[in-house]
């Protein structure tokens, strides 16, 4: 588009956020701050997915854009239609189709690739921000790997409800060091980040900090022996498509209590039925 | 005294500006024992306990820490995370007022597994029942271990903070005035707890008190501090009953009989 640069941002700061980008490639689970810039877009809604997501996209880059799962939401639609304009890249929704993932609250259910690279939108990529306001006292758990307070949070919720009671951002040690915030997936998906194939990348455009999980990484949830972690889902199968392992959302059908379970991915769904 | 000393400080300053909180302090403290400082506000009690525990660091003089292997490591120059790994296994530190010790909004349970789950526990099972044990110990009813401690009394917050101190059995405990601010037949329980426990356990512990009673109770040895300066030091009976320094006679002197 004229009298942009491609992918909106311009040259040096894509440089910028690729450094920031390789450090955190190098350190798995370590924020690493970086210079976010003003985006077209309010805080909240994607800017710092939005500027990994610009520094990493090439011109034969395929991009898919999700929310919540979904496709055809808001969010996913803006941003996908974004970056056809701005950078001219084609665009899918099909997940086998893209090269570049950027998404918001879900990890697709088709097995990532290593030719694929997936981009999470990160509202807070402090896992202990709500135990621990002090950022430098954060800091310092993490250097020095100093986390017994996070499982202090998980002891707190078994003693008081008899189970963890996190379903969404549910804490992972990355490469046995790190405690990282997984963004607000549902905790359903945790296991999907273990030894990933695709390159997983992190940006926080608020708090302006980047971080990365490389392939083949581990990725372990936060347990405890004899109460390990399980990840939820709905009991009932997809009222659509009928899958039973896929992540399910709760849709109110009418005012007379009707609801029905429906696959939160989409693009999973669609090809799902198409199949049948 | 048996053998070497656990900790040892050597010629410590400290200055804050134009006071002068530490001048040329030199302990000795001896697996085991009690050392306890004694001394009237702003005599430097408080910054030498934290100096020892390294938490600040000095102007001069070095404080060493002799681990159970017998290396013996300069508390001021190790890394981080070495100091940091041992103030919360090796090292417990139990702070005048519980609520600076204790997390106020986890349940006492989690306050007592917390040094347990830092050093790796990760079976809820056992982390409860370690933490039931001591709360038992400590005398705190285990029916009350998932309260949060904003409902415990002034007494009941110390000894829950002992009990989250001592929960992985520390071999050097950093008192500073265990028992301030308690009524007398509260902190009396609190003094023969303190006792038993440390007893038991093998404890060393620097106890920094104004209270020449508590002293008295607890104290192997003592050492009057005075301006910055440890002007007297022996054994606690000893150096009680029969003070040689002025201001040693002066502190004995001054505590009222009842």
């Amino acid at each position: 588009m004229k009298g942009y640069n491609f992918a909106y941002l311009d040259e040096q700061t894509k440089r910028m956020i690729r450094r920031a980008l390789l450090k955190a490639v190098a350190i798995p689970g370590h924020q690493v701050p970086f210079g976010s810039r003003e985006m077209p877009l309010p805080y909240g809604w994607g800017t710092g997915g939005i500027q990994v997501t610009a520094s990493v996209l090439g011109q034969t880059d395929t991009l898919k854009v999700i929310d919540q799962g979904a496709d055809d939401t808001t969010n996913a639609v803006s941003i996908r239609r974004f970056f056809a304009r701005v950078a001219g890249v084609a665009t899918t929704t099909r997940t086998a189709e893209a090269t570049v993932i950027q998404t918001r609250h879900r990890i697709p259910e088709e097995k990532l690739t290593e030719n694929q690279i997936i981009v999470y939108q990160v509202p807070q990529p402090e896992p202990l921000f709500r135990l621990e306001s002090s950022r430098i006292e954060t800091k310092r758990m993490h250097g020095l790997a100093d986390y017994g307070l996070m499982h202090v949070k998980l002891y707190e919720d078994i003693s008081r409800i008899g189970q963890i009671s996190i379903s969404y951002d549910y804490p992972v040690m990355v490469n046995h060091r790190y405690l990282t915030s997984p963004s607000p997936i549902p905790a359903y998906d945790n296991p999907k980040m273990h030894g990933m194939a695709a390159l997983q990348l992190f940006g926080a455009g608020r708090e302006k900090r980047i971080y990365a999980i490389p392939p083949w990484t581990d990725v372990k949830s936060l347990d405890f022996d004899d109460h390990p972690f399980r990840p939820i889902n709905a009991a009932e199968a997809c009222g659509l498509c009928g899958a039973e392992d896929s992540y399910k959302d709760e849709v109110v059908m009418d005012d007379r209590d009707g609801r029905m379970f429906v696959c939160s991915d989409t693009d999973h769904c669609e090809k799902r039925r198409a199949r049948t | 005294m048996t053998g070497e000393p656990i900790v040892a400080a050597r010629g410590l300053t400290l200055s804050f500006g134009a006071i002068r909180a530490l001048a040329d302090v030199s302990a000795d403290l001896y697996p085991g024992e009690i050392l306890a400082v004694v001394g009237e506000s702003g005599s430097g009690k408080t910054t030498l306990l934290n100096v020892l525990s390294g938490l600040t660091r000095p102007d001069g003089g070095t404080v060493t820490y002799r681990e159970t292997g017998g290396l013996t490591r300069d508390t001021h120059a190790m890394p981080a995370p070495m100091l940091r790994a041992l103030q919360r296994s090796d090292w417990g530190f139990v702070h005048q007022d519980p609520r600076r010790g204790l997390r106020m909004n986890v349940s006492a349970g989690g306050n007592v597994g917390e040094r347990l789950m830092a050093q790796g526990a990760r079976h809820y099972g056992e982390i409860r029942k370690e933490a039931v044990a001591w709360l038992e110990q400590v005398e705190i009813d285990p029916g009350r271990i998932d309260d949060l401690p904003r409902t415990f009394s002034g007494g009941m917050l110390q000894r829950l903070q002992i009990a989250r101190t001592l929960v992985t059995r520390p071999r050097l405990v950093f008192m500073d005035e265990p028992t301030g601010g308690l009524d007398v037949s509260v902190q009396a329980r609190l003094l023969d707890l303190i006792r038993s426990l440390v007893a038991r356990l093998g404890v060393a512990v620097v106890l920094v008190t104004h209270d020449i009673a508590v002293a008295r109770l607890l104290g192997h040895r003592i050492a009057v501090m005075r301006a910055g300066e440890i002007v007297e030091t022996g054994l606690t009976d000893q150096v009680l009953d029969d003070p040689g320094h002025p201001y040693t006679q002066l502190l004995v002197s001054s505590v009222l009989q009842a």
